[in-house]
């Protein structure tokens, strides 16, 4: 079995190069080098864009690109980007944290992902072909539409002080791998009642999800334990979550509310 | 197999080689550039036997292309005893009995080091989440969280 590495300055040129069969972009290498190990006889062909630009954070009036590249460990200790830190730092232990990409998270199978749960609560967007992309779309069809498609860098506003929440449950502390994990983005009114929510949920599909029932009966709460409780009650709906050797689908469904509940009371 | 030419220093020492294409740094340094300290354990990124130092950055050898690092500085364990004398990391997992079948041992280290070249007084939970990425099946990783808290010790007794 023959693997090749194949360089490019450009994305558009190893954008071409990932529409041959067997070709698969090499981001940090903890999927795809993961896979070729496990002894994937369909991958062939590494295929990477060396542009520098794939490696930029940029912070500008609260508005935040990260290139595709950027890794975990550059996002937990940016200065700039404290709020979404904890979301960086659930992924792996300190070497994956090192090598795992904003761009390889977006793509990662759950139960991995967990960055991508959190990039989907902050409403980014994708670049992919120069054109933003909303981060629900790219990540239902990232298995189809998008499966051959390189994204330069993800965008988003930086979340108002307090507004962002990441809870990612494992049962083996400090790095496991997630039971589930959840990212809000809430929005509070003058009047101490929710304004808006964005729930993002991981290992509740097979891709990152929202979960859109819950955010609308959050819609006009106050923050406590009994005005959330429809909330929680509507959690899972619309989910279908994964079984594998972490949780069973019914456990997980079982424990979101709770874990829920907990992110936001606390 | 098609073979590729890198260069990369490891340890300190500037090394040539034609590597298979495709060859994991983990494979290259040691079957090609014959230091077998990092160990080859899962493969997957999931026990951390094979952590390396990648330009100052620990990174896990078994994940890692050998074809990416031209040019890179690598340092694995065997860079940190010099003329038989052990770096105080090695000496603290000795005295501490923090190795029992040694296999996790080498990236265990190079974990700690990461750590302690951060941060040289870390606390117990810096420690264990340090060392995270790296599983020991033999000592119940309390012999490892005190060498390496006492190996910062004997560090910032030395600096003072």
């Amino acid at each position: 079995m023959t693997l090749a590495l194949q360089n490019f300055p450009s994305i558009e040129a190893a954008t071409a190069a990932l529409a041959s069969p067997g070709a698969r972009y090499l981001g940090g290498g903890t999927l795809v080098v993961r896979a070729a190990n496990e002894g994937d006889v369909e991958l062939r062909t590494f295929v990477r864009a060396t542009d520098p630009r794939l490696n930029d954070i940029t912070v500008s009036d609260g508005a935040v690109r990260l290139g595709a590249s950027v890794t975990m460990a550059s996002i937990a200790r940016h200065p700039q980007l404290s709020a979404i830190a904890p979301a960086a730092r659930a992924v792996g232990g300190p070497a994956i944290r090192n090598m795992a990409t904003v761009g390889g998270n977006l793509f990662a199978p759950a139960p991995y992902g967990d960055f991508a749960v959190a990039l989907l609560a902050l409403d980014a967007k994708a670049e992919i072909d120069g054109s933003l992309i909303p981060l629900e779309d790219l990540l239902a069809g990232r298995a189809t539409r998008y499966a051959s498609s390189i994204v330069a860098g993800v965008s988003f506003g930086l979340p108002a002080q307090g507004s962002f929440r990441f809870a990612k449950v494992s049962r083996v502390k400090p790095k496991g791998i997630s039971v589930l994990s959840i990212a809000a983005t809430i929005e509070m009114a003058p009047d101490g009642t929710v304004k808006s929510a964005r729930i993002a949920l991981g290992c509740m599909a097979d891709h990152p999800v929202r979960a859109r029932a819950a955010e609308a009966a959050l819609a006009g709460c106050r923050l406590d334990k009994e005005e959330v409780a429809p909330a929680l009650a509507l959690a899972a709906e619309g989910t279908s979550p994964i079984t594998d050797p972490i949780a069973s689908a019914w456990y997980r469904k079982e424990v979101l509310p709770v874990h829920l509940g907990r992110l936001l009371l606390s | 197999m098609p073979k590729v030419p890198i260069q990369l220093v490891l340890n300190g020492e500037e090394r040539a080689e034609f590597v298979d294409s495709g060859a994991t740094l983990l494979k290259v340094i040691r079957d090609k550039l014959g230091d077998t300290s990092p160990k080859g354990g899962c493969h997957q990124g999931t026990c951390g036997a094979c952590s390396v130092e990648i330009d100052g950055e620990l990174k896990l050898s078994c994940l890692v292309l050998a074809e990416t690092c031209g040019g890179a500085d690598v340092s694995t364990v065997s860079s940190l005893s010099s003329d038989g004398v052990l770096h105080p990391l090695q000496r603290a997992f000795m005295e501490n009995f923090a190795a029992q079948c040694g296999f996790c041992t080498p990236g265990m280290i190079m974990a700690a080091k990461s750590l302690l070249d951060r941060i040289p007084d870390p606390t117990r939970d810096d420690v264990i989440e340090a060392i995270s990425g790296n599983i020991c099946r033999c000592t119940g990783y309390e012999p490892i969280i005190q060498a390496i808290l006492t190996a910062a010790r004997a560090n910032s007794l030395t600096a003072a």
